[in-house]
């Protein structure tokens, strides 16, 4: 099964939900003001959140009066083609060959950090990579367990410290051993944080310069993870770590649900950072690069792929 | 908490505040600020809806003729109706009579079941009751190990059964093991699942028909979006949910979803989580929950906390020394502790009235491990010198100093503080002796 059906499924739900709905209020009817007004409020709905609906809009008049649409039903393939050209090219993560790559993933409690690395390695691992996992979530019961098997699962290496340890003395024994035993890849993985708890933000400031420090150069990505039914607090976490640690990119997780995922547009319009990955299932193939063209045709496009 | 929503709420009242007659303009305008705010804070689109619009219909009609402050008049409307979104009174959870009670957690992955479990074991044992702990997740990995080791740290008994992959085989053999071990409460900790998927609902349709659990708690992530209110119809729909575990709310999310799902379901919400720690749940107080996004700092929930926290009889004692002037170091110690016992304590001041909106105060933030220095440096005295602290001079401070691993600068700052304390205390105290505002907690 390609990727695009298995998106297109992942997205059924939600997709199905939204459709149905904007097709209810967009077709048979004159493009007005009372149109745009519910349009809105339908955008609201799905976690696109209030500016960036509003700039969507913006755009979405300025190419009806462009192409002096009146029908209320042209304004599907229209809006798929703004919501691709707002999103932008898609940005692939790429790896150094023969020497040590290393990603950092953070984020807020309850994301699925853990459940990001455990895919992560199983894909590259499959790609015939060295792989190897830096327990450095030290602080949530069972967490490091919960790694292990994921890597057991894939077949990799974890570096692990009894809990309640120093997760930045977890990262130097994993670089350190990674360097030893000539790993391709180092997957970092870090406790759930709440981005308004500055120590707590501060420790992953010292992950990062601990790994700057004893690795130059090999710190390829540090990834977010987001939850795909978070609401417009999303912009507030990527905000908040990026301030704390260069992000590169984002992870886009639990996509299967009924949340459409309008937060993509709410952060590509607010914030630098790209959406990398998104997970739209429960096995290791179901985290997959993110396509914005694919995303927003299987958002909207009227034919199933 | 609600910060934002607060502050937005906040500057459009303080337009109204300086108003003597409110227009219906005035009042659309001030709604529509309402309205945004409540948005950007996650609140359901039809919630906000339904709720301008009640608030509207309350302010036109009456501000304008009767309020002799109609600003004052719109904030104690919307306050009143911010109660009744968040579900009027304080619902408690239902127990049974016969023990033992079945109480069972339910969510979308993430939300956070796992470690309600453990908080919630905690929370009612204080209230006398004996809880059994069941891990029901038999498909994240490690979520026994993660309930197993909340357990062993809260000293309550976990049920497990690691070669069962049946959640409802598990269910069924943890109540009747806590009925053989005389335990009078089971929670249970079910998996996280998605609310569309039917085979694991079907599965928690099944543990109820197998436990008939007494209280079942849906557990929300107050940073969800949008879709809280359709997972929490899915789930009141699927098994008939009775209350609502709002959790990470010691975040800066908004946290709409908790006006949402009250107002969607018509479910209450019943506790919150505030904290990683294991002492970080709360019963939740609509009206304190009210007032706390209004900007009326929450007192109550803070004075439960420090009583929960406090040795009352020590309390007691330690205000005889104050008026007694015999207040010493020691005692300054006592009290650093305990302070450090009511939880972090950057979430404690966010509740004191006026903290939460000083300006200048907002970025501020409170260093734990300054409180561990002091510690430090007060336990490097002797018996001595932390009772008569005018004796230590500068030899003496240079070595306490050295000793505590701090600057001679550290050890001055502290004894000053100390002074200054202890003079401030004293007036306390004297005001106290005059009949006049009584210091309750003198806290440092």
């Amino acid at each position: 099964m390609g990727f695009m059906q298995k998106l297109a499924d992942g997205l059924a739900k939600a997709r199905e939900k939204f459709l149905v709905k904007l097709d209810a209020l967009i077709v048979g009817r004159k493009i007005d003001e009372s149109l745009y007004e519910e349009l809105e409020e339908l955008l609201i709905l799905n976690d696109v959140g209030v500016t960036a609906s509003a700039r969507l809009l913006k755009h979405l008049r300025k190419l009806v009066s462009e192409r002096k649409v009146q029908e209320g039903h042209f304004l599907r393939p229209l809006l798929q083609e703004i919501v691709s050209e707002r999103l932008g090219k898609p940005e692939a993560i790429e790896l150094q060959q023969g020497r040590l790559n290393v990603f950092l993933v953070v984020g807020v409690n309850g994301v699925g950090k853990t459940t990001s690395i455990g895919k992560l390695a199983q894909y590259y691992r499959e790609q015939g990579l060295k792989i190897m996992c830096a327990a450095g979530d030290t602080f949530r019961a069972a967490a490091a367990q919960q790694l292990e098997i994921w890597a057991e699962r894939a077949g990799v290496q974890v570096i692990a410290h009894a809990a309640g340890g120093d997760p930045a003395a977890v990262v130097y024994d994993a670089l350190h051993s990674a360097r030893a035993k000539g790993i391709d890849l180092l997957l970092v993985d870090t406790a759930g944080r709440l981005h308004n708890k500055t120590n707590l933000m501060q420790e992953l400031g010292k992950v990062r310069r601990i790994i700057e420090r004893e690795a130059p150069d090999a710190l390829r990505e540090i990834l977010l993870v987001v939850d795909a039914s978070t609401g417009q607090n999303a912009l507030s976490q990527v905000r908040e770590f990026a301030e704390i640690v260069p992000l590169t990119g984002i992870i886009l997780t639990k996509l299967d649900g009924t949340a459409k995922g309008g937060i993509v547009l709410a952060i590509r319009e607010e914030q630098q950072v790209p959406i990398k990955l998104i997970g739209v299932g429960e096995k290791a193939s179901d985290l997959r690069p993110f396509d914005p063209q694919e995303f927003a045709a299987a958002l909207l496009s009227s034919k199933t792929p | 908490m609600f910060k934002a929503l607060g502050e937005r709420l906040q500057a459009t009242f303080k337009k109204l505040r300086g108003k003597g007659k409110l227009t219906e303009q005035d009042v659309t305008e001030a709604l529509r600020e309402v309205r945004m705010a409540l948005l950007e804070a996650d609140v359901n689109l039809k919630v906000v809806r339904d709720f301008v619009a009640a608030v509207k219909e309350r302010a036109v009609g009456q501000a304008v003729f009767e309020s002799l402050t109609p600003g004052q008049h719109v904030i104690k409307i919307v306050h009143e109706e911010l109660i009744k979104l968040l579900g009027g009174s304080t619902s408690r959870i239902n127990l049974s009579p016969n023990p033992p009670s079945v109480l069972m957690l339910v969510g979308l992955q993430g939300s956070g079941k796992t470690t309600q479990a453990g908080k919630l074991a905690r929370l009612l044992r204080k209230n006398g009751r004996h809880p059994l702990l069941v891990a029901c997740d038999v498909y994240r990995p490690a979520a026994i190990d993660q309930l197993e080791t909340l357990g062993r740290q809260l000293d309550i008994p976990v049920f497990s059964m690691r070669e069962s992959k049946n959640p409802v085989e598990i269910a069924r053999a943890a109540k009747e093991s806590a009925m053989r071990q005389g335990r009078d409460l089971v929670i249970i900790d079910t998996a996280g699942r998605l609310h569309i998927d039917e085979r694991l609902m079907q599965e928690l349709q099944d543990i109820c028909e197998a436990v008939h659990p007494h209280e079942i708690l849906l557990v929300v992530d107050a940073m969800t979006g949008q879709d809280a209110v359709t997972v929490a119809e899915a789930f009141d729909k699927a098994i008939s949910i009775d209350g609502i575990v709002m959790t990470k709310l010691d975040g800066d999310a908004r946290g709409g979803a908790a006006l949402s799902a009250k107002a969607v379901t018509g479910k209450p919400i019943k506790y919150i989580g505030v904290g990683e720690r294991l002492d970080a749940l709360e019963v939740f107080h609509p009206d304190r929950m009210a007032s706390r996004i209004l900007g009326m700092a929450d007192v109550l929930s803070l004075i439960e906390r420090a009583e929960e926290a406090l040795d009352v009889k020590r309390a007691a004692e330690l205000e005889q020394k104050l008026r007694s002037q015999t207040f010493t170091l020691e005692d300054f110690l006592t009290q650093l502790q305990e302070i450090r016992n009511m939880g972090p304590l950057d979430q404690l001041l966010g509740r004191v009235p006026g903290f939460a909106q000083a300006k200048q105060l907002q970025n501020m933030q409170i260093d734990e491990r300054e409180l561990k220095r002091v510690e430090a440096v007060i336990f490097s005295m002797t018996k001595r010198e932390r009772q008569r602290p005018e004796m230590i001079d500068g030899s003496r401070r240079k070595r306490i100093a050295l000793g505590s691993g701090t600057s001679v600068q550290d050890v001055n700052r502290l004894l000053k503080q100390f002074e200054q304390t202890r003079k401030m205390m004293k007036t306390f105290a004297d005001m106290g002796k005059r009949g006049g505002k009584k210091a309750k907690f003198p806290l440092v």
